[in-house]
């Protein structure tokens, strides 16, 4: 009963996952990337919880809580860097910037 | 003093380095420092003379004591003389028959009124070098002989030290030249004393060494250089016999120390044929240090050298270094060349033919220090053929005897040729008489003692030898060399009359008639020296006083004094041997030789002074003529050195030499050259150019072409990375499942 509980969550996690990564692969917004990130890292989010939801532990809903942090740590820095590489090139096209190429 | 005594040898070779660093910036130029050390070993020596004496008469004292007591150490004296015969036997010596009482006869005086006692040695040794187990030793080995030694070295050194302040001042290696007075004092001091064969042998080169330095003191002219080299290479030929003997004795004895060696030859412990061999080996040595025929050649030449050295030379320091080898290592010629029991052997035949040989080239020698020179080679002769016979004491008593009145006749010859600036007798020199009275009175005192007349030193000890070449030996003993000896006696007589009249009578010649400049007495410190060797000279001959035969009257405790004090009484030396024997005063023989010695002089007066005789036979008689020609060029022996056996070795020598440079080791140093170019070219060629480089340059392009590789994902775009991150990702979680 638990186990089929449990791989409801997980498979919403991995489609959440394969969402986020196809966004973060294909999209070419920056500001869609960061969003495909935050899908990817509240998939992770799922997992965590459903796993510490399980196993009675709430060590899960901790980490859960410390990716959330994180994250919106992240969105912050990304957004502040896209606002800038928007101020200077008027786009967010990612395929633009690409002045580290080897 | 006696314990201590190895300190001698230390002073003068100390002031020789003090001289030679120090010497120039002092007030009298290094002189100061030599005779000060010189001084103070002569104190020393005598110090340790003294001791030595109260050693020998403790020994005897103690010796007579316990005979006297249980009579047990005759016994065991007997003991060790039957041990040491019957050994003798088993080591091939021939012994009479009958043995006994015939070597007892024959040895009439050996044992006579003196108590047999040894006297122990003094010996100390330290540890030089150790290798392979085998400790070499350096050390001092002090007994009859070496005391007397040191008292005649350090004597005459002083002498020839105080004398060359005056003689060679001004010269321009003053300083230099003391410096090696002190070092040659040093090393012949050290020979002395020498405890093994090897320091021995070691002192023995060093003397040589310094020889050579003073031979060639002025090597500004070529000639003095050349004597100095052919005094070296001569010594050299004679050394190689010293070597070969000190190895066969090392392998005989398996030990270099000297008394060991000599008790093991005297026991019978080495067997004879290596001791023959061993004693034919250091023959060469003596003949070539001690200017025995056929090597005497460079001794006459040494004249080249100062005469103070020269006094040194062949007073004191070189030359007797041979008799002294000898008498250092009597057990092993007594009983190698079986001296006792023989009537001719090797060292008695050498010392013979130098005796007359050598006495026959004074004649005709118009240098003044070459006559002298000559008549050290036929005084020497006298010692080794002494030696040979087996009268150890009467060889050792003439060297003492001829050191003083020959450095008394060298130096005063010096003295006159410091007057006349020449050596040149029938050129420069006649009736100095007149001149330097003070010198003709020393040189003629000192002449009647070589010639031997009585009472002088030269008669006691010359007598000596006469009468053992008549008494000692075996079956004949060695009468011949009594018939060599009184001739060599008369030849000396004529030779040294000759000298003197030539030097000292007649009309003056060539400098010395030169009115301008008259010759002059010399200083005083020269004709000191002269005076105190002239002194010994007188009295040295009654230090060996015999007490039998026609003088049996002499109290025994004036007689044989230097026997009694001067010969080794032990194990390590040959009187311990029934065959070992002193000869007998023999009144005959003495009144003999002291008138063949007046005849050889009346002769020579008659011929030389008054002017009788056929002169000038030497032009018209053809055999005459070449008898003096032979003379003249000294045997042809230096023509067959130089000519004969150098020309014909060195030439094709040379040759093969330069043959054997130009083809063989040419061509291996051009091969080894060309070889290593060729090496060289293919080291660069492959190794460096291809291995080395070929390393170095593929690393670089490999790290280039795989940066040029990678740099290809290199996009810059934030999404590539993205999905290569994801991709890895994937691929490393793949990977996980199927492993676990």
């Amino acid at each position: 009963m638990d186990d089929l509980l449990l791989n409801q969550f997980l498979l919403l996690g991995a489609a959440l996952f394969c969402i986020g990564v196809y966004g973060v692969i294909a999209r070419r917004n920056a500001v869609l990337v960061l969003m495909s990130i935050e899908l990817i890292l509240n998939s992770v989010n799922i997992n965590l919880i459903a796993f510490g939801a399980i196993h009675g532990s709430i060590t899960g809903a901790v980490f859960a809580l410390f990716v959330i942090a994180v994250a919106a740590a992240e969105v912050g820095v990304g957004l502040a860097l896209v606002l800038l590489i928007y101020r200077n090139r008027k786009s967010v096209d990612l395929n633009d910037v690409a002045e580290m190429k080897g | 003093m006696l314990e201590n005594a190895w300190i001698i040898p230390l002073i003068p070779a100390a002031s020789f380095f003090l001289i030679l660093f120090f010497g120039k910036r002092l007030p009298k130029k290094g002189s100061e420092i030599g005779i000060a050390a010189l001084a103070i070993c002569f104190v020393l020596a005598i110090a340790t003379n003294v001791e030595w004496f109260s050693h020998v008469d403790d020994a005897e004292h103690a010796a007579a004591s316990s005979h006297s007591d249980d009579g047990g150490h005759a016994e065991e004296e007997g003991d060790s003389q039957e041990h040491g015969m019957a050994d003798g036997e088993s080591a091939g010596v021939l012994l009479p028959a009958a043995p006994d009482a015939e070597a007892a006869a024959s040895a009439p005086s050996a044992d006579e009124g003196q108590t047999d006692f040894s006297v122990e040695p003094v010996q100390k040794s330290w540890t030089w070098w150790s290798s392979g187990g085998h400790e070499f030793t350096v050390g001092m080995l002090l007994d009859g002989p070496g005391v007397m030694m040191l008292f005649v070295v350090t004597l005459i050194s002083l002498l020839v030290h105080i004398y060359s302040t005056d003689y060679v001042h001004g010269d321009r290696r003053y300083t230099h030249f003391f410096a090696f007075l002190s070092l040659f004092t040093a090393s012949m001091l050290g020979l002395i004393m020498s405890e093994n064969t090897l320091q021995l042998l070691t002192m023995w080169e060093l003397v040589g060494l310094c020889s050579f330095a003073l031979i060639g003191h002025w090597w500004e002219e070529k000639p003095n250089s050349d004597a100095a080299l052919k005094a070296f290479l001569v010594n050299r030929v004679g050394d190689v016999g010293l070597i070969c003997g000190v190895i066969i004795l090392y392998f005989g004895a398996g030990t270099f120390d000297i008394r060991t060696i000599n008790e093991m030859a005297i026991s019978g412990e080495i067997s004879h044929l290596v001791l023959l061999v061993a004693a034919c080996s250091l023959m060469a040595a003596v003949m070539s240090k001690s200017g025995q025929f056929i090597l005497h050649t460079w001794l006459p030449d040494a004249m080249a050298g100062p005469t103070p050295v020269s006094a040194l030379i062949h007073a004191a320091t070189m030359v007797v270094a041979g008799i002294y080898m000898v008498g250092r290592l009597y057990g092993v010629f007594f009983q190698g060349l079986s001296i006792g029991i023989s009537s001719v052997n090797l060292m008695a035949v050498v010392g013979g033919v130098t005796v007359l040989g050598g006495a026959a080239l004074a004649f005709v020698q118009s240098d003044i220090k070459k006559v002298l020179a000559y008549s050290t080679v036929s005084q020497l002769g006298y010692m080794v053929m002494a030696l040979g016979v087996g009268a150890w004491t009467a060889a050792f008593f003439h060297l003492f005897t001829h050191a003083m009145f020959k450095a008394g006749l060298f130096l005063g010859a010096g003295s006159v040729s410091h007057s006349v600036h020449s050596f040149d007798m029938k050129e420069h020199m006649g009736g100095m008489k007149r001149f330097m009275p003070k010198t003709y009175a020393t040189f003629i005192i000192c002449t009647l003692a070589l010639i031997g007349i009585f009472p002088l030193a030269g008669f006691w000890s010359k007598d000596e030898i006469l009468a053992a070449a008549g008494q000692l030996g075996g079956d004949g003993s060695y009468t011949a060399f009594l018939v060599v000896g009184v001739l060599g006696a008369l030849m000396t007589a004529a030779y040294m009359t000759r000298c003197v009249y030539l030097t000292f009578h007649g009309e003056p010649r060539g400098h010395a008639a030169d009115t301008a400049h008259p010759p002059h007495e010399s200083g005083p410190r020269i004709t000191v020296p002269l005076f105190i060797l002239s002194g010994m000279a007188i009295v040295a001959g009654f230090a060996n006083i015999p007490n039998s035969g026609a003088l049996s009257w002499v109290p025994d405790g004036m007689a044989v004094r230097f026997e009694h004090f001067y010969e080794p009484k032990g194990d390590y030396f040959p009187v311990v041997l029934d065959t070992f024997a002193h000869p007998e005063f023999s009144l005959g023989v003495a009144l003999f030789s002291t008138v063949i010695g007046l005849l050889g002089i009346g002769l020579a007066y008659a011929w030389y002074f008054r002017g009788l005789g056929p002169h000038g036979i030497t032009e018209r008689n053809r055999l005459a003529r070449a008898g003096h020609r032979v003379l003249v060029e000294k045997y042809y022996l230096d023509r067959l050195y130089v000519d004969g056996i150098a020309g014909a070795i060195k030439r094709p020598i040379a040759r093969a030499a330069y043959w054997f440079n130009q083809n063989v080791l040419d061509g291996i140093v051009n091969g080894i050259g060309s070889g290593m170019a060729r090496i060289g070219r293919f080291v660069y060629d492959r190794i460096d150019q291809g291995v080395i480089d070929g390393a170095i340059n593929g690393s670089g392009a490999a790290a280039s072409s795989t940066g040029q590789g990678l740099r290809k994902i290199q996009t810059g775009r934030v999404q590539e990375y993205a999905a290569l991150l994801f991709a890895a990702a994937a691929l490393l979680a793949g990977v996980f499942i199927i492993v676990i």
